[in-house]
């Protein structure tokens, strides 16, 4: 095991210190780097003149809230499904707590501490701690089409997300009450600086920055959730028995819907990021069905190639990893880059998770890293490949069109993110071990968490 | 030949099959079943109703073995089940007539392995 966090780790750092020093190599080389690339969500501003609020805009943001929203117990069918029996409710509990925890912790501080006016490209400050002042008129630097508030709630449902992705990786073995603080902190301490760095006005790693783009989310979202999970799989250690005696699937076909509702909710997440009902929309909807599409059937095409047979659970790791894979891109590339980004995924992710993982030897219960993370790095990469001008002006053209700095930029907001996300992951899991201890007992494990930590069942046996 | 049924906690089938593993016996039939005892269980409750002194979940193994593995096979059992708890489980030890292999019509102590 030892051995095992020494080398992912090395691994980790090596590609994060690479990624930083390219970030510090840009910076130093073009001190005034042109303001060309705006923030993700920072839609067309079509005039800077008073913001006037559009419905059909505002009727399409909070529709997608919605969307996204909707990913969270879809993300808890596609996880619940995956686990044992005897864990199912714990992964749905989780998934719902998380809904309610967030949600409070954003109305509260979260929101300011992304969002809120900069402190140094690091921090949002407390100025809008309650929502204080998000109201009714738009936020120019944000949405200027929409109401602040619509803004405030769509990015709610993203911050709500992200901390679930990471229970793939601690489940069926993670205290309900570690898991509570966890997110609580993590959402506080990690994910709300990551947001505020690359989409906050004046983030350091976004369009004032860096100038990496990120449409909705791979590093922030994908990158920032799967380099956690990659840290809670070594400090939480393997299941009992894994890998032989874990049994397969309790439920696939609650795998398979929650990884439909994942897709559909999806186009909420990239479509919505435009934040506006217009043209930029539409192509991240288009390019968004078209990767995970090509993703899907990737994955199963290596299955059946080398596995000798497509497989369900093929499909539906695929889509998700092509979902994840064209999040950061789904506002720059055009259908044919969705196409690369979409087959790449498929490709990167399932040697990773069929082959390294194996010779590995972690135990990322439901492979959160090796799809959200590794595939989260590969959307970022990629997005500096296939970026181009031609689809989003306000964007950048990629290594593909004309512009191999983009990569490099691109490269340094993964890195920036990876170091950062794993070092205070460990950090935060330290802290809530020594507070309530992070593992269930030998005996709460065998016996399964959703009687031991809920005191309910997920089936019964007789009628 | 012996027919042996076991009963034990869910959580322990893993450890009991390794140990039968462990002392050849390959052949066995698992079930889980609900069941009654003296142990009172983990109660579940669902709003203000409490699932309390009702079934239990346990499992249920059924061996069919030549005399010389009947002890081996209890000692497995036992050695995998046992937590010192009540509700750990009962073995039945049963006689058995006749067992008949379908595949080749075999019978008796050549038809059990």
């Amino acid at each position: 095991m030892n051995k095992t966090v020494v080398i992912l780790a090395s691994i980790c750092l090596l590609i994060g210190g690479l990624g930083v020093s390219l970030c510090v190599a840009e910076e130093t080389k073009a001190p005034a780097a042109p303001a060309a690339a705006p923030t993700a969500p920072a839609a067309t501003p079509e005039t800077p003149a008073a913001p006037k609020i559009d419905t059909g805009d505002t009727a399409w943001v909070l529709m997608s809230a919605a969307l996204v929203m909707l990913m969270t117990p879809g993300l808890a069918f596609f996880y619940g499904g995956l686990v044992r029996r005897k864990n199912v409710l714990s992964i749905l509990m989780q998934c719902m707590i998380i809904l309610c925890i967030i949600s409070l912790q954003w109305v509260l501080v979260g929101y300011s501490l992304a969002f809120g006016p900069d402190l140094k490209g690091i921090i949002g400050d407390l100025s809008w701690v309650g929502l204080t002042g998000v109201g009714d008129a738009p936020n120019a630097d944000y949405a200027p089409t929409i109401p602040h508030s619509t803004f405030m709630i769509f990015q709610m449902m993203f911050a709500v997300i992200t901390p679930a992705l990471i229970l793939g990786a601690f489940a069926e073995r993670m205290r309900f009450s570690a898991f509570c603080l966890f997110s609580l902190l993590w959402a506080t301490f990690i994910y709300d600086p990551v947001a505020h760095w690359v989409w906050g006005a004046g983030g350091f790693l976004g369009g004032k920055g860096l100038g990496a783009i990120d449409f909705a989310g791979g590093t922030v979202v994908h990158i920032n959730a799967g380099m956690s999970a990659l840290a809670c799989a070594l400090f939480l250690g393997k299941r009992i028995g894994f890998p032989e005696k874990i049994s397969p699937p309790h439920s696939m076909p609650f795998a398979v819907l929650g990884a439909a509702l994942l897709w559909f909710g999806w186009f909420g997440f990239n479509a919505g990021s435009a934040l506006g009902a217009n043209g930029l929309a539409s192509n991240a909807f288009v390019v968004t069905h078209t990767a995970t599409a090509a993703a899907g059937l990737g994955w199963v095409i290596l299955d059946w190639f080398y596995m000798k047979r497509a497989t369900m659970l093929g499909v539906i790791t695929g889509a998700v990893a092509g979902l994840v894979a064209i999040t950061p891109a789904s506002g720059f590339v055009t259908p044919l880059g969705a196409l690369g980004v979409g087959f790449g995924a498929a490709f990167v992710c399932w040697i990773f998770v069929m082959v390294i993982k194996a010779k590995l030897g972690y135990d990322d219960s439901l492979d959160a890293f090796g799809v959200h993370g590794i595939g989260g790095m590969w959307g970022a990469l990629a997005t500096g490949l296939w970026a181009t001008k031609a689809v989003n002006s306000t964007g950048a053209d990629g290594l593909f069109h004309g512009d191999p700095m983009q990569f490099a930029r691109q490269a340094g907001a993964v890195g920036v993110t990876m170091v950062f996300a794993f070092v205070g992951s460990l950090i935060l899991l330290k802290v809530v071990d020594m507070l309530v201890g992070l593992r269930v007992t030998e005996h709460e494990e065998r016996v399964g968490l959703d009687l031991t930590q809920h005191r309910e069942a997920g089936y019964t046996l007789v009628d | 030949m012996k027919y042996v049924i076991a009963i034990i906690q869910p959580d322990r089938l893993e450890e009991v099959l390794q140990r039968l593993n462990d002392k050849e016996i390959h052949l066995v039939t698992v079930t889980s079943v609900m069941g009654r005892g003296r142990q009172k269980g983990i109660a579940e409750v669902y709003r203000s109703h409490k699932e309390a002194g009702s079934l239990l979940k346990k499992v249920k193994l059924e061996i069919a073995v030549n005399e010389a593995f009947v002890q081996p096979t209890i000692d497995a059992i036992v050695g995998g089940a046992r937590t010192g708890q009540i509700g750990d489980g009962k073995i039945f030890v049963l006689d058995l007539p006749r067992v008949v292999r379908i595949r080749t019509g075999e019978e008796g102590t050549e038809a059990i392995g």
